[in-house]
């Protein structure tokens, strides 16, 4: 490469990452000095809002909802799904497409179109089960399937699910315990990573629980913008930390497990449609 | 000479039942899963569909027939220019950006750093998306303040934050890391030996890019391109934050007729637009999955 295109090379990336990085930090900075705006334009900063987010039982009773909904999704989605998947790559292989389709289905169908199908159905549980706000753990395990499929599928990838489970059966072992004492130790960083996607949908998601009226951490964020904007700001950021750190800790851990066992040709890449985030 | 009482290789004892085959089929075990697919998954979907069909003297397309009113196809109109403009313009910006990581160290911390933020910020929507947004060019936006401290007004032609343009900046905020994320790997295919043979054959950069890197990466650029617009078609929560009333757009069009809160709401209405938005936004996906079929055949 000759001197003076090199220069323009590296004059283009500092311009782009200059430029772009300032379109995606300025407005988290924002929100940050929003927060801790005083009461009048001259007032000093303070961190008053933040405080008062332990003194607004909504927002309390909402975080602690949602809190309650991201465990329950990820203990329903290791339940349903780790089982499955190790069952059918030993015994059922011809079912694998059929269900890779089905776990990726939620990414072609938006969330507002899910919730026009699932209003009816949430109206009779309702009635007949119960109207907890912690029922949408039931669709949010729908949400989280695609993400979740993708981390145990790569784990499952990495080791050698036949030969283990063939060892362990040869040896007495029982179905169970092939599943929870050989296979699931084998794979800790897909099942962390199934986890912490899952948390991570779960708390960012609005557009179900708004629908369907109830008041999980989004949606409260959102009411609470009407009243106070700086409080509700607050709680933004601080939900959006949380989902930093929680991808943060995904990135270092999941990425280049991932790289060498590359996923299946034509998935659709997560984050795509569904996911009721956005 | 004694006879040896125990085996000389101690096994474990069989099994209970551990030889014999199972009673029950083995799908069986799967079936859970199908299940639970069918009652949240499949059912919801199923409702949507056949409640398209239906209104209240039984099968009918008369849902269809409200498609025909002006705001109606308004919303879809907008909602299709919103998704297109902050495609191209994500799709555009998205490449630069992953141009510019891709002729870095591909080892390095820096490209490390990059892509964990684009998988972090491409999830980044909502309710916080749209906050994020107020905060900075709200009406007391921490932009908007300063540049009013130096005379000048974002708002001179009103506020346009809360309107389909503030739309697409909002959007773009996604697109772009989501573009990232999906055209660097075939950035990444691209060989620096295709650019020196492209040279050594007299070609200078805009032959380069013209016949060579430009066909090969138009799939994947396109590709992505698509998705985004999906992306945006079905996007809800970010609009829902921003837009406190009105049906702009496609999916505030159904959330309104899904739960109107002055009685006049209608599932089969709702039904009916939601199934046209998921026929857009499936026919987009079909495209994508076939464009980016053809582009990992010669990323490998």
């Amino acid at each position: 490469m000759s001197r003076n295109r090199r220069l323009k090379l590296q004059i283009f990336r500092l311009a782009v990452f200059v430029l772009l990085g300032a379109f995606f930090l300025i407005p988290i900075g924002a929100m940050f000095e929003f927060s801790t705006r005083g009461v009048t334009e001259d007032a000093p900063r303070t961190l008053n809002a933040w405080l008062t987010i332990a003194q607004t039982p909504d927002l309390v009773a909402a975080i602690l909802a949602s809190l309650g909904l991201a465990v329950l999704t990820s203990l329903g989605m290791l339940v349903l799904l780790v089982p499955t998947m190790i069952w059918v790559r030993l015994r059922l292989p011809h079912l694998s497409r059929v269900i890779e389709f089905l776990c990726l289905l939620p990414l072609t169908i938006p969330a507002i179109v899910l919730v026009a199908g699932l209003a009816p159905i949430y109206l009779w549980m309702n009635l007949n089960i119960s109207d907890s706000i912690l029922t949408l753990a039931f669709v949010y395990l729908v949400l989280v399937l695609p993400y979740a499929y993708r981390a145990l599928y790569t784990g499952l990838a990495a080791i050698d699910v036949k030969t283990l489970a063939e060892a362990a059966r040869s040896l007495g072992a029982s179905w169970i315990t092939v599943m929870m004492r050989v296979i699931v130790p084998n794979m800790p960083v897909a099942i962390l990573n199934a986890c912490l996607l899952s948390v991570a949908v779960v708390l960012g998601e609005f557009t179900i629980a708004n629908l369907l009226n109830y008041v999980n951490l989004q949606v409260a964020i959102a009411l609470a913008g009407r009243a106070n904007a700086t409080v509700s700001i607050a709680v933004a950021v601080a939900s959006l930390l949380f989902a930093f750190i929680l991808l943060v800790i995904l990135s270092f851990f999941g990425r280049p497990r991932a790289r060498v066992a590359p996923d299946a040709p034509g998935l659709p890449y997560p984050g795509a449609a569904g996911g009721g985030m956005r | 000479m004694t006879v040896i009482e125990r085996p000389l290789v101690e096994t474990v004892r069989r099994p209970l039942g551990g030889g014999r085959r199972l009673a029950m089929p083995q799908w069986i075990a799967a079936a859970p899963f199908f299940l639970y697919v069918g009652i949240f998954l499949l059912l919801p979907t199923a409702i949507v569909v056949s409640g398209a069909f239906i209104d209240s003297a039984g099968l009918s397309l008369a849902n269809f027939a409200t498609m025909n009113q002006r705001f109606v196809i308004n919303a879809f109109l907008n909602s299709v220019l919103l998704s297109a403009t902050s495609a191209i313009i994500g799709a555009v910006f998205g490449a630069l950006l992953a141009y510019a990581v891709a002729t870095g160290n591909p080892n390095g911390a820096f490209r490390r750093l990059v892509s964990s933020a684009c998988g972090v910020l491409a999830q980044f929507g909502g309710v916080t998306l749209a906050f994020a947004f107020i905060a900075t060019i709200g009406g007391a936006g921490f932009i908007t303040l300063w540049l009013q401290q130096h005379g000048m007004n974002i708002y001179a032609n009103g506020v346009w934050l809360y309107q389909l343009r503030g739309l697409v900046l909002v959007y773009i905020y996604f697109q772009i890391p989501l573009m990232v994320l999906v055209f660097l790997p075939a950035l990444d295919g691209i060989r620096p030996q295709w650019r020196e043979a492209t040279e050594s054959l007299g070609g200078g950069t805009w032959h380069y890019w013209r016949y060579v890197a430009g066909p090969l990466l138009a799939p994947a650029f396109l590709g992505g391109t698509l998705l985004l617009f999906a992306n945006a078609f079905s996007a809800y929560a970010t609009a829902a934050a921003l837009v406190n009333q009105g049906s702009i757009i496609a999916s505030l069009l159904i959330a309104n007729t899904l739960t109107s809160e002055v009685g006049l709401a209608n599932p089969g209405i709702a039904s009916a637009f939601a199934l046209v938005m998921v026929v857009i936004v499936a026919v987009v996906m079909v495209l994508y999955t076939l464009l980016q079929q053809r582009t990992a055949r010669w990323l490998q």
